[in-house]
């Protein structure tokens, strides 16, 4: 707590109107239409879902730690490790850092007074709420046990689970998140303020804008992929059922043009949210911003190109299998980038250690190792060894994990205090990331271990030499758990008893910082105009004033 | 902007968020196209499907399109082309401040909508006769004339009669291919998502008309009538992708 000074009570007085008290009815939350409030909405909607994909998890984690399996049966696991996939990957990876810290950080950033279209946004939470509630119907009725891939004609001809309202519910949820990516295109196009030409924009805003790219354009293949299994499920003749000359395989192409992109959905945001985190605690401008952000949109398009090295195995020809393989290394290139612009970032920085940035230093750390390990896998001989095993499981967990979770606490805890006006307590903060640390390495390193072994995954029973690195896995897991769970205590504990954090207490100089804390619902009292680049740690504020006053 | 535009009563003030209004034009209209590009998707996602297939099994697919009523689907395509007609004319009318013209034309455009939409059930009805429908009759064997019904007897006769005037392929006649059950398939699911989009267009339409006699439109704002004429127009060129690749790749 040392460097973060106290600040006196008049600079923020209390009666002040803020987003947080324009009204304090349920309905004034429900049919909001300010960007804050729904990216509050969207933090509590996913928070929950976190939690029930994590009872899954729990429940996967349990069965393996006896390699005959502890669940009563093998299809009670089936259904944990999907539903575990399904909820983890469309409830909270995907709307995680969009829909909370994009609605609440775009508009702010950008000088806006909201998102280009705020009832859009309002709709596209209650499209998301009511796919959650469809989900949650599913879990009831007894779940679903596809996997989350869906691979047909199993999902389609076989699966005696609840696949047709499970793919309704991502098919909602989908529309969801395409009315969020043509909200923030739309936005970051055309309502920057005056002077902030594309590159003064933040480099959370470059990021968000690729991923809602991905949004708007991966998302409907998905869309018509789960129409046409629908179709086939319900009607029992389909288009992809090889009865009638149909191609399973062509299920698999189109799904993972989807469902590739959608693991930069996933890691793109925190991209953005790490290059926020690493200049303002380095006190540097970031090394490179142009390469940064045009990384963002190489990842994006050579990502829409990479989906064959999810098929390897699958029987496509060796020559295409050839092509996807070199444009999966291709894809390391932008994403190194971005590690060294970071690292170059932080050299020589005066490096502030606070929880925001733990999470930033974990988060470089398991990424790397999770993007160096997905190079393996693109390696075609490699990944035939590897395909379906552990260590595939391990090494999207450290991507998703490590790197998309991270970054997603990471971004809360730093923007915590604009978003609620409270500082929480930096002392458990950094026990929490420490504790996440240590338990997450716990649960996926022996996953690596055992996957290079041969341990295949979605098994639910193996062979008694793999029970050592299960049994780590599960205790890793018991502590990561923890690890997650101390935040929603001191987070919550803070908004009624933490420190007021006054405006800008980690003395930024993005435009979101220019604002109080909490911002008032018009966000700025007139629009800003910006005056100079982004990160000018070394110049005046954005708004041309000096930064605020705030000594160390 | 010449001064005349801004008249002294402006009904619908500009949204909260936007400075003025072409900022809040340009972010309405860049914001179908970027609908309109996740439309593209969507459908492109069918049309890589049907081509794969269609290259995959090329003599069934033929068969199956000489199954189709070539000429109502031209029929069609004209109707289509006309509704969209109407649909332009209905946002110069907008863009003329005129919210009667509004009314007038998208009135028209539901009309001729529904005139394709008619005769995009009769295609599907005389498909069903035919048996050709998978999942509810589709069968290999077409069935005997007698069992058609009068209606669609006489569209078989006229399909003959206009081959021999057409000097074109002979008609199929005898067992279909089994793979003609996938072409089947594909055509009513692209037909069917493409009658789905029209449907909900009309929706719109009938939502702008009670917008319109409300007296909410006017030369500055109209966004929401330009911007669904850009919808309306996409669903047009679907379709105008949709017919030849259904209805006319018919011959060897």
């Amino acid at each position: 707590m040392s460097s973060i000074p106290y600040i006196p009570a008049e600079f923020d007085p209390p009666a002040r109107a803020t987003y947080l008290n324009a009204g304090h009815t349920i309905r004034s939350w429900l049919l909001t239409k300010d960007h804050k409030r729904i990216g509050i909405l969207y933090m509590v909607t996913i928070t929950l879902m976190f939690m029930v994909a994590a009872v899954a998890a729990a429940m996967i984690r349990i069965n393996l730690l006896s390699p005959a399996g502890l669940l009563r049966e093998p299809t009670i696991y089936n259904r944990a490790f999907t539903l575990h996939g399904i909820v983890m990957v469309w409830w909270f990876l995907v709307p995680s850092i969009p829909t909370t810290l994009g609605n609440f950080l775009i508009p702010m950033m950008i000088g806006a007074r909201d998102l280009a279209f705020p009832r859009l946004n309002l709709a596209s939470w209650y499209l998301f709420t009511i796919s959650a509630v469809m989900i949650l119907a599913v879990l009831i009725f007894g779940g679903v046990d596809t996997g989350w891939t869906f691979y047909t004609p199993y999902s389609s001809l076989f699966a005696n689970t609840h696949v047709t309202l499970t793919v309704a519910a991502i098919f909602v949820n989908g529309f969801s998140s395409i009315f969020t990516g043509l909200n923030f295109i739309v936005t970051i196009h055309k309502m920057r303020a005056p002077g902030l030409t594309w590159f003064r924009l933040p480099l959370f805003c470059w990021a968000m804008y690729a991923t809602s790219v991905i949004f708007v354009l991966a998302t409907p293949v998905l869309a018509i992929t789960l129409v046409l299994l629908a179709v086939e499920r319900i009607l029992r003749i389909g288009i992809f059922d090889p009865a009638l000359g149909g191609d399973p395989i062509l299920f698999q192409h189109l799904f993972w043009f989807y469902s590739h992109p959608v693991v930069y959905i996933q890691i793109l945001p925190t991209f953005g949210v790490a290059s926020e985190i690493i200049t303002n605690m380095a006190r540097k401008r970031p090394f490179g911003y142009k390469a940064i952000a045009f990384s963002s949109l190489a990842i994006m398009l050579i990502g829409f190109l990479v989906w064959g090295h999810h098929m390897f195995d699958a029987g496509i020809s060796p020559y295409s299998g050839l092509v996807f393989s070199i444009l999966s290394f291709a894809v390391a290139i932008p994403t190194a980038v971005k590690i060294f612009s970071w690292t170059f970032t932080l050299y020589k920085g005066s490096v502030a250690l606070e929880t925001p940035m733990l999470y930033m230093v974990g988060f470089m750390g398991l990424f790397t190792i999770g993007g160096l390990t997905g190079v393996m896998l693109a390696t075609l001989g490699l990944d035939v060894h590897m395909h379906d095993t552990y260590f595939v499981v391990a090494h999207f967990h450290y991507v998703m994990v490590g790197g998309a979770v991270m970054g997603y606490l990471g971004g809360v805890h730093y923007w915590w205090p604009k978003i609620t006006g409270k500082m929480y307590s930096e002392f458990w903060g950094k026990i929490a990331a420490g504790i996440g640390f240590i338990g997450f390495n716990l649960t996926f390193f022996p996953q690596y271990i055992m996957g290079y072994l041969g341990m295949p995954r979605r098994y639910f029973a193996y062979p008694p030499e793999f029970q050592v690195y299960h049994v780590l896995s599960t205790a890793g897991a018991s502590i990561l758990a923890i690890g997650y769970f101390m935040p929603l205590v001191y987070l919550l504990y803070s908004l009624k008893y933490g420190r007021d954090a006054g405006p800008n207490p980690w003395r930024s100089m993005s435009l979101e910082w220019q604002t109080p804390s909490p911002p008032p619902t018009e966000n700025f009292e007139k629009t800003p105009v910006i005056s100079q680049p982004p990160y000018a740690y070394d110049l005046q504020s954005p708004m041309g004033a000096p930064a605020p006053v705030v000594s160390t | 902007m010449s001064e005349h535009l801004v008249t002294e009563t402006s009904p619908h003030p500009v949204e909260h968020q936007f400075e003025d209004r072409y900022q809040q034009k340009e972010a309405s209209t860049l914001g179908m196209w970027t609908f309109l590009a996740t439309e593209v998707l969507f459908f492109g996602a069918l049309f890589v499907s049907y081509t794969l297939y269609r290259h995959q099994y090329p003599d069934a697919f033929r068969q199956g399109s000489l199954e189709l009523k070539w000429y109502l689907g031209g029929i069609n395509t004209a109707v289509l082309l006309l509704s969209s007609f109407c649909m332009a004319m209905a946002v110069h009318a907008a863009s003329v401040g005129s919210n009667s013209g509004i009314i007038r034309y998208l009135i028209l455009t539901i009309a001729v909508a529904a005139i394709f939409l008619g005769i995009k059930a009769t295609e599907y009805y005389i498909e069903y006769r035919e048996q050709l429908v998978p999942a509810l009759n589709f069968s290999l064997a077409p069935p005997p004339e007698q069992q058609l019904g009068a209606l669609t007897a006489s569209f078989g006769r006229f399909d003959r009669w206009l081959a021999t005037r057409l000097h074109a392929e002979p008609l199929p006649d005898g067992p279909r291919s089994p793979n003609e059950k996938l072409f089947m398939l594909f055509y009513f699911v692209m037909t069917a998502i493409h009658a789905t989009h029209m449907i909900i267009g009309i929706a719109i339409m009938l939502v702008l008309i009670w917008m319109a006699r409300r007296g909410k439109f006017s030369r500055e704002y109209h966004n929401p009538v330009e911007c669904f004429g850009l919808y309306w127009h996409f669903v047009d060129i679907v379709w105008v992708f949709l017919f030849p690749a259904l209805y006319l790749l018919r011959n060897p």
